[in-house]
This record gives C-alpha cells, sequence and structure tokens, in this order.
C-alpha cells in the first residue's frame, strides 16, 4: 500500500528536478502521439527542440526566441506573483489585448507626429489599459466577493470583440482600400518598436522582460509586499491577522499582472505584430499561465521557462513547414507539459512511503 | 412581429449547450470539486460528437459519442486532483488548455463537412433540448432526494467526514467529474450537431466559462441553473435578433452582450451571497479543497 506523507522539508533538488521531468515526460507523450498520428517521432521532437537552435535555419529561428519569449516572460511574471497569493488572474490575454490597443491609439492619435515622446506615451498607454482592464476583476473581488477568475476571463472575450471593433471600425487605416486593420506602425517610425540589435530579435519588450525579472525577484524577496503575498498564499487567515488587507493585495497583484501584460501587448503591436487586427491576441496571455507554474512562480525560473515555452512556439511553426505537423500540434504539448507538471509537483509536497498494513 | 412563441423556442435551443455542462459542473461541484475545465471538455465533446455523428451518419450516437469523450477527457483531471492532489484551479486550467489544442489538432479533417440532419422531437423541438430539460428535475431529485446523491452531497460539504463514516471519497468524487465531463461533452456537441451544423476551432467560444458562472448563479441548486441558462439564452437570441434587425451597434459590440451579462449577473449574485447572512445558499464547505486521508 502507498502512503503519502506530507514534507515537512522543501525539497530544494526536487522544485528544480521536477519541472525537468515534466519537460521529458512531454516529449516522450508527445512522441507517442507524432507516432500514433503516422509521424516520425524523433524526427518530430527534433524539428521541435534542436533544429530552432542548432539546425540547418536556426540563423532566422534564432532570433525568434527572444522575440516570442519576452511577452511571455513579461506576463507570466506579473502572474506568478499574483499566484503566489492565491489570486488568480486567467485573463492575462484581455488584459494584453486592451494594452495593444491603448498603447497604439496614442500612435494613432499622434500620427504622423515625428517627437521622441510618442513611444514611451505608448508604453504608458498599453500599460495603463492592462492595468485598467485588471482592476476590473480586482474591483469586482474587492467590492462585490465575485470570483476573479470568472470575470478575468469573461473580460478576455470583450476584449477580443473590441479588438474586432477597433480592426473594422475606429482604428480602420483610412489609406488601407478597405482592409480591416491599423495603420502598420512598423511604418511609423515614431511609434515603432524596433530590433534594437540586428539579428538578436531583442526590441524593447525583451529589454521590458529582464526588468520585470529583476523587479518581481526584488519585490518577492526583499520587499515587504513581496513577504505579504507569500503569507496571503501561505496562511490567509495568520496573514489577514498581522494585518495584511485581502484587498490590498487583490488589487495590487491584479494590478501589476494586468499592467505588465498591458506592456507585452504594446510591444507586440508597436513591433512584430504590426498593427491592430482582430487577431491581435494570439493566446500569449494563457501560454504564460503555463510558463509561470514551469518556472515555479519564481523569476528565474519563469526565465527559463519562457524561453523553453517559446522554442516550442518555433519549433512549431518549423514543424508544420518541414513535417507538415498540424499548427494545434503546439498547443497540446502545452496542455500537456501543464498536466505533468502539476502530476510530478507531488513530489515536492509529499514523501511517498509504503505503508505497513496492520 | 416577433411570435413569442417562436423566440421561447429559439431560447430553449440557445440554452442547451450551457444547460447540460453546468447541470454537469453543479453535481461536481456539490461533491465539493471546482472544475474549471468545462471549456475544454465541451470543445472535446463538440468534435467527438461531430466526427461521431459524421462517421456513423446517426446524431444521436454523436451525442453518445460526445459523453464518453467527455468523460476521459475529464480523466486526466480526476487522476491529478484525486490521486496527486494537485490544486484545482491549475488542473482545470490545463484540461482546459489541453482539450482546446486536442480538438483543434484533431478536427482539421473534419473542417469543411456537414453534420447528418437529426430528425426532430415532439413540438418540433430537438430531442437534445428535451433531454436537457429532463434533467433539470432528474439532478434535483438525485441531489435532494436520492440516497447516493446525500452521500455525494456529504462528500462535498465536509469530506473528512464523510470519510469518517467510511465514505469512499474519491470514488465518488471521480464519478463526479466523470458525469461533468459527459454532461459538459453533449452541451458541446449539441453546438457542432444540431446548432452551427458543422465543426470549427474553437466554436465553443466560452460557453464553459459562462456555465460555471451560472452554477455560482444557481446558488448550486438545479433549477437555479436552469434559470440561469435561460437568462443567458435570452441575451443571445436577444442579441441575435438586433443584429438581424441591423440596430447601428457594430456587430462585434453586440455580440459582447453574454459575455458582459454573465459579469453582471455574477457581481449581483455574489453581492448578494456577501451581503446576506441567511443559512444555505452557500458553495458547498469542501469546494476547492484537496481531499487527503491521513488515516
Amino acid at each position: 500500500m502507498i502512503r503519502l506523507v506530507p514534507r515537512t522539508d522543501t525539497a530544494a533538488l526536487l522544485q528544480v528536478a521536477t519541472p525537468v521531468m515534466a519537460v521529458l515526460a512531454t516529449m516522450l507523450a508527445g512522441g507517442i502521439l507524432f507516432a500514433i498520428m503516422g509521424y516520425d517521432p524523433v524526427a518530430a521532437i527534433r524539428t521541435i527542440f534542436w533544429d530552432p537552435l542548432f539546425g540547418p535555419a536556426s540563423g532566422y529561428s534564432r532570433p525568434q526566441l527572444l522575440v516570442k519569449a519576452a511577452p511571455l516572460i513579461l506576463i507570466a511574471s506579473g502572474l506568478a506573483v499574483g499566484f503566489r497569493a492565491g489570486i488568480w488572474n486567467i485573463g492575462a490575454e484581455g488584459q494584453y489585448i486592451i494594452g495593444a490597443i491603448a498603447g497604439a491609439a496614442v500612435a494613432l492619435a499622434a500620427y504622423p507626429a515625428p517627437e521622441m515622446w510618442i513611444f514611451p506615451a505608448m508604453v504608458i498607454a498599453g500599460a495603463a489599459g492592462g492595468w485598467a482592464w485588471g482592476m476590473i476583476p480586482a474591483l469586482l473581488r474587492n467590492w462585490f466577493g465575485a470570483s476573479e477568475i470568472l470575470v478575468s476571463l469573461m473580460l478576455v472575450y470583450v476584449a477580443q470583440r473590441i479588438a474586432a471593433w477597433m480592426a473594422f471600425g475606429p482604428m480602420k487605416n483610412p489609406e488601407g482600400f478597405g482592409m480591416p486593420g491599423s495603420r502598420n506602425l512598423q511604418q511609423y517610425p515614431a511609434a515603432s518598436n524596433p530590433e534594437l540589435i540586428a539579428g538578436t530579435g531583442a526590441h524593447w519588450g525583451v529589454v521590458a522582460a529582464l526588468v520585470a525579472i529583476l523587479a518581481t525577484w526584488f519585490l518577492m524577496s526583499r520587499h515587504i509586499r513581496g513577504f505579504h503575498i507569500r503569507a496571503a498564499g501561505i496562511a490567509p487567515r495568520a496573514a489577514r491577522f498581522a494585518g495584511v488587507k485581502p484587498e490590498t493585495l487583490v488589487a495590487f497583484c491584479l494590478g501589476l499582472s494586468g499592467a505588465l501584460a498591458g506592456m507585452a501587448g504594446l510591444f507586440e503591436v508597436a513591433g512584430p505584430a504590426g498593427q491592430i487586427t482582430d487577431q491581435v491576441g494570439v493566446g500569449y496571455g494563457f501560454t504564460a499561465i503555463i510558463v509561470a507554474f514551469l518556472g515555479r512562480l519564481h523569476p528565474v525560473g519563469i526565465l527559463l521557462a519562457g524561453l523553453l515555452l517559446a522554442l516550442t512556439y518555433i519549433g512549431g511553426e518549423l514543424a508544420q513547414l518541414t513535417l507538415n505537423l498540424p499548427a494545434a500540434t503546439v498547443q497540446v504539448f502545452q496542455g500537456m507539459l501543464l498536466f505533468f507538471l502539476l502530476g510530478f509537483d507531488l513530489l515536492t509536497r509529499f514523501r511517498i512511503t509504503r505503508r505497513v498494513t496492520a | 412581429m416577433i411570435d413569442p412563441v417562436a423566440l421561447f423556442l429559439l431560447l430553449l435551443s440557445a440554452s442547451t449547450p450551457i444547460l447540460f455542462a453546468a447541470l454537469g459542473e453543479l453535481v461536481v461541484e456539490r461533491a465539493g470539486v471546482l472544475n474549471l475545465g468545462v471549456e475544454g471538455m465541451m470543445i472535446t465533446g463538440a468534435l467527438a460528437g461531430f466526427a461521431a455523428a459524421y462517421h456513423t451518419g446517426n446524431p444521436f450516437l454523436g451525442f453518445a459519442g460526445a459523453a464518453l469523450a467527455g468523460a476521459l477527457i475529464a480523466l486526466p483531471f480526476a487522476v491529478l486532483t484525486q490521486f496527486l492532489l494537485s490544486n484545482q484551479v491549475a488542473s482545470g486550467l490545463a484540461l482546459t488548455l489541453f482539450g482546446l489544442g486536442l480538438a483543434a489538432l484533431f478536427g482539421k479533417p473534419m473542417e469543411g463537412v456537414k453534420a447528418p440532419a437529426m430528425s426532430p422531437g415532439p413540438l418540433g423541438l430537438n430531442w437534445i433540448v428535451w433531454l436537457g430539460l429532463l434533467m433539470v428535475p432528474a439532478i434535483w431529485w438525485f441531489l435532494n432526494r436520492s440516497r447516493a446523491g446525500l452521500i455525494l452531497r456529504g462528500v462535498g460539504e465536509n469530506h473528512d467526514a464523510a470519510h469518517a463514516l467510511g465514505y469512499d471519497v474519491r470514488r465518488v468524487r471521480i464519478a463526479a467529474i466523470a458525469f461533468g465531463g459527459a454532461m459538459a461533452g453533449i452541451g458541446g456537441a449539441f453546438i457542432s450537431i444540431s446548432t452551427v451544423l458543422q465543426w470549427t476551432e474553437g466554436m465553443t467560444a466560452g460557453a464553459g466559462w459562462i456555465a460555471l458562472a451560472i452554477v455560482v448563479f444557481s446558488n448550486w441548486t438545479a433549477p437555479g441553473v436552469l434559470a440561469g441558462a435561460w437568462l443567458f439564452g435570452g441575451v443571445t437570441v436577444l442579441q441575435l435578433r438586433l443584429q438581424a434587425a441591423g440596430v447601428r451597434v457594430p456587430v462585434q459590440l453586440l455580440s459582447m452582450a453574454p459575455y458582459l451579462a454573465t459579469i453582471i449577473v455574477l457581481v449581483a449574485i455574489s453581492a448578494r451571497q456577501k451581503f446576506s447572512r441567511r443559512a444555505g445558499g452557500t458553495a458547498p464547505g469542501s469546494l476547492g479543497q484537496d481531499f487527503h486521508a491521513l488515516r
């Protein structure tokens, strides 16, 4: 008879080992899935995880790694703060979309002014847009006790429809020959978010992601607010007796993660995406949830997890081109990864022993 | 002039997917488990049901297949939360992401084909609509009048007490999770087989999340779920009517209505639950908590 005994130690080695085990298990299960679907499993796994970095076309795909990892890391570092406190912002995708729209609105209003302040103003607008969208579930939870999970998620669908409305209505490019979608910000120098160092893929979003990693690390391990957040997550009642106000934490965590997601959206729309379309949201907000968990809600872990998940995106695109693998493969991979990760997590929280039945 | 009877029939049809999914989730939550994977189970049911109906030519077999697929896809969630004691919120999300991905992956060959026609039931209404309406009193009776329902509620209200009385908490919960998956699967299949008549990626469009909100709205009762599902069916029909009537509001904004209505209703009901001190009408006591028997 197998028995689970709660751990009293922190199991530091397992904390690092279980995400790696989850990735390996996902590769294995993924390989089996590919074999069932009639693809060569070894070739598929190599195309997704190896070729983007070291394969023949890696010159093109390597810079893409930072492009894809930046939004994931930026969003996940904010989400992880809330998850630590048991505050579930599931709607980062919506905050990302609203941030992109708010930031682009500044650029489109200023067009074609060449001033230097335009891009910084867009970043602020993007963060403010995401913050405001995140504050809706925060306030509704604080005032009325409404579930932030459901409200933030519903607001994703609302944001998607606002984006579609913008692309077909108010933000439509007047010189776009009737095509939906805003002006392309890549062609508007004062508002664009270009590659900073040629050939690396690094744009301002990458810089922001690194700053976010450092800032959330400082917040969580050196600042009293971070201590409160961790306390509220581990022992909510004890934290309340110690004077931590849950309402403050809810507003702080949803506001912070919203602002970071909004910035991620802005960097994307001013850079790689270029314009507001009805497809602004590409799922980074949901994938970032996996990044946050895979990174064990720790800034350094999130950095590594963000790079890995970015790799699956690029590898998935490559596998689509070379092996004709369906685009949804990556989504399935990401879902499986989260399943395995949550499963292996058992090892960090419990010791597995054999019970001697009396 | 709009015929009110025709409108009501439309409402019944529009509310059916959410009714099934929310009734299933109601049973799951009454057993003390919060499964946020409803959306993933619905989309799986939508695809599996459609594929089964298409290949067999029989829509009823399609719905049976959808129920089976929904229950099967819920199993990883059951294993994670019941045996590996994983966080229910995260595991449910994983189920949704996994289900959406899996359906998109296997749905490619189903794109562009049509569902087999279904013969209408009494009053020209779909048989599945009738089945959904029948499930409301059935689940009410199960939860409030049957012995099995009493055990299920006991497990959800206080799993330690139920365990001490000798009930197998895990087995009850796994059965509830599988039932919830089957119901969500049928709900999803109603969208693909009976409403849209074809398969498209992401076609459930948040219906699973709305179903979760309706369970809160219902105060965890079967008649409450029916009221909630009708409310959303009503909003959806109204919104479509306004679109068809050519109201001068952009289509994209009109189509926000169901989601905004969900938020408004959720806020209203949460506020009532928060500010009233009446006993009853609250969430099951052990909802969302891990059960780990130390003895």
